[in-house]
């Protein structure tokens, strides 16, 4: 059995003009080495001298990518057809390299294991100190991309972020020191940064990130690296990295697995080719909540600072339509193949996005205080009902290592995870106060147990960490 | 103007250069795409037969590098390029893009990027204003490129600098 092969206009003086070529073999690799054999001038234009399939040779099986397929190693079936389909692609660019801006000898000296490398040379660490680069997060993620992308002298960086250090960031968010608990995190980085490399601009953007904003700031950048450590911020990021048409440096850590893609390349898929929907809210934990390893977002952050060089200089090939999934516990390191998804809503053929939306909303959750109700109860309610006698069951929904930091004298523990399965245990005609660390998880449990015909169920609000900043402070907090 | 000027680099890189034909209506079409795409590169395809371009097509730059210094043509616009080609009878011939601010010259990165045979157009957009226009192929062993004969014929010759057209006999 043989597959046919079409070849494309420019190649056919070396087919004998012929417009597609039957060959015989079992995989891609083994058809084009058979067509190249027979006809010998296709060698050059399809292949580099090392062998490898040129990067503007694009090889369909059928209308499969085989990119996307398993490249050269992909199997052809009998009847499949084979096309060769080239990439046309030019611009100026000697040319351009004039308009960029000049090393004085000073970086020259700092760059210097940078300009030994072919890759970069004078040309690419030229156009890294032209660039500008917008790093969304000056936390665990924006820790090592910041200080990464400063120390390679890319030109201006960019950082978005509101909060103030906590001595909770210190294990994890090294741009940040113990001296700056306290003050704002974008005016530690900048000191830090500047420390590290003063000749790379930083630009301050201390706001919270919303479709008000988004675009006004990010069209200021060619590249976006998304540190964000929410779901409303990171669809934010992404439908407007797509909308601008900047590329989106991707990373997400949990616990122990951090992901990381690059998103919102022309060709590209994007968060939303990943992930259409958010989760439920409340469903997947955040590192406030479940715990991140310290080190984690090092690696994912170092991932995402190594796709903005590439992308910069333009070596490599970048991480697009792939993801990279990262597990420390497991030590592997895992890639899944991603499509652009047709149907995308923001970067689909026939998008419905074209403006930045409510992602709140879009997200289920909602930036205003859950609603005081009569449902809930202040720390200092429930210390005079104690006071007063009451034996109210106190329910801990917290996870066991959290409840080994600290608790309220006499709670008895239900993971919130576990409560459905376990709520046979608790007496549904017993007075019942549910609190978790800051009172979120332990609503849901207030909102899962009345709907099972717990009639006096309270919510502590606030959580433990109140309790113990109002009534205990004797312990420690989270 | 811009004819003189491609036909005299031919003169200085090549020995056999072919000659590509363009209509004045093509080249002007051209010309016009690179000034409304300004300061961004436009591209687009050529068909014809043999070097003898009857007609253009505009197609979107898709390059992910910056549409300022680059072009990049979807594989899917190259596939269908090629079947309107054969429903119009003629042969993809090519491709021409813009190069904004910068001469009408092959860049290291055009040629990195070439294909044999094909007819390479490079238009140069000067302040937004479309100038000179050169015609180019890839040599054999892919180490540069060969400048083409440029020739654009029709009922005048456009003198692309100064705007005005003069009548000549066609050639």
């Amino acid at each position: 059995m043989s597959n046919k092969i079409l070849i494309p206009t420019p190649l056919r003086p070396y087919t004998d003009k012929r417009d597609s070529v039957e060959v015989e073999g079992r995989t891609v690799g083994e058809l084009l080495g058979v067509l190249t054999s027979r006809h010998e001038g296709l060698r050059r234009h399809l292949f580099t001298d090392e062998g490898r399939l040129r990067n503007f040779v694009n090889v369909y099986v059928n209308d499969e990518d085989i990119r996307y397929l398993q490249k050269e190693q992909t199997p052809v079936q009998p009847g499949d057809v084979v096309s060769i389909v080239p990439s046309v692609a030019g611009g100026v660019d000697a040319e351009t390299v004039d308009a960029l801006p000049e090393l004085t000898n000073e970086e020259i000296r700092r760059y210097s294991r940078h300009l030994l490398l072919p890759e970069v040379g004078m040309e690419g660490q030229r156009r890294l100190k032209a660039a500008r680069v917008l790093c969304i997060g000056a936390g665990g993620l924006g820790s090592p991309v910041g200080m990464y992308l400063a120390a390679a002298g890319v030109g201006t960086l960019g950082l978005v972020d509101f909060d103030t250090v906590e001595f909770s960031n210190l294990q994890r968010q090294i741009l940040h020191t113990t001296h700056e608990v306290g003050r704002s995190k974008l005016e530690s980085a900048t000191r830090r940064l500047n420390a590290l490399n003063p000749g790379v601009r930083i630009e301050t953007h201390e706001v919270a990130l919303s479709s008000a904003n988004a675009l006004s700031i990010l069209e200021q950048y060619d590249y976006v690296v998304d540190g964000t450590d929410n779901f409303p911020t990171r669809y934010l990021v992404n439908d407007a990295c797509v909308l601008l048409g900047k590329p989106n440096m991707y990373g997400s850590v949990f616990r122990f697995e951090g992901q990381a893609s690059v998103f919102a390349m022309r060709e590209g898929p994007c968060y939303r080719c990943l992930y259409p929907e958010p989760p439920p809210p409340g469903l997947v934990p955040s590192c406030a909540e479940g715990g991140v390893l310290g080190v984690l977002p090092g690696v994912i952050g170092t991932i995402q600072a190594i796709e903005t060089i590439k992308l910069i200089i333009g070596a490599g090939s970048p991480l697009v339509g792939r993801v990279l999934l990262f597990d420390a516990l497991a030590m592997r390191l895992r890639e899944v193949k991603l499509r652009k998804d047709p149907d995308c809503p923001v970067c689909g053929t026939r998008p419905t996005i074209h403006e930045l939306i409510d992602y709140e909303q879009f997200c289920g959750v909602s930036r205003e205080p859950v609603a005081v109700s009569e449902h809930d109860m202040t720390p200092r309610e429930l210390e005079v009902w104690l006071n007063e006698g009451a034996q109210p069951l106190l329910l801990d929904v917290r996870e066991p290592q959290e409840y080994a930091i600290n608790r309220i004298p006499g709670a008895f523990l239900i993971p919130m995870s576990d409560l459905p399965r376990r709520v046979g245990e608790l007496d549904a005609g017993r007075p019942t106060v549910v609190y978790c660390k800051v009172g979120e998880r332990s609503a849901r449990a207030v909102q899962l147990l009345r709907g099972l015909g717990f009639r006096d169920v309270r919510n502590l609000t606030g959580g433990v960490r109140r309790w113990v900043e109002e009534i205990d402070p004797s312990q420690p907090s989270y | 103007m811009g004819a003189d000027r491609a036909r005299a680099g031919a003169a200085d890189y090549a020995t056999d250069a072919r000659t590509v034909v363009v209509p004045t209506g093509v080249a002007e079409a051209i010309r016009r795409h690179a000034a409304e795409a300004y300061p961004d590169e436009c591209c687009g395809a050529l068909f014809g037969n043999d070097a003898v371009i009857t007609e253009m097509l505009r197609l979107p730059n898709v390059t992910d590098e910056g549409p300022r210094r680059r072009f990049r043509v979807l594989p899917a616009d190259y596939r269908a390029a090629e079947a309107y080609a054969g429903e119009i009878g003629a042969e993809l011939t090519g491709f021409y893009h813009s190069h904004p601010d910068h001469p009408a010259r092959p860049s290291r990165y055009d040629l990195e990027h070439a294909w044999p045979s094909f007819v390479y157009l490079i238009v140069s957009v000067q302040k937004g204003e479309p100038g000179d226009m050169t015609s180019w192929r890839l040599r054999e062993d892919r180490s540069a490129f060969e400048a083409d004969v440029l020739r654009i014929q029709g009922s005048g010759i456009r003198n692309w600098e100064s705007g005005e057209t003069a009548s000549v006999p066609e050639s």
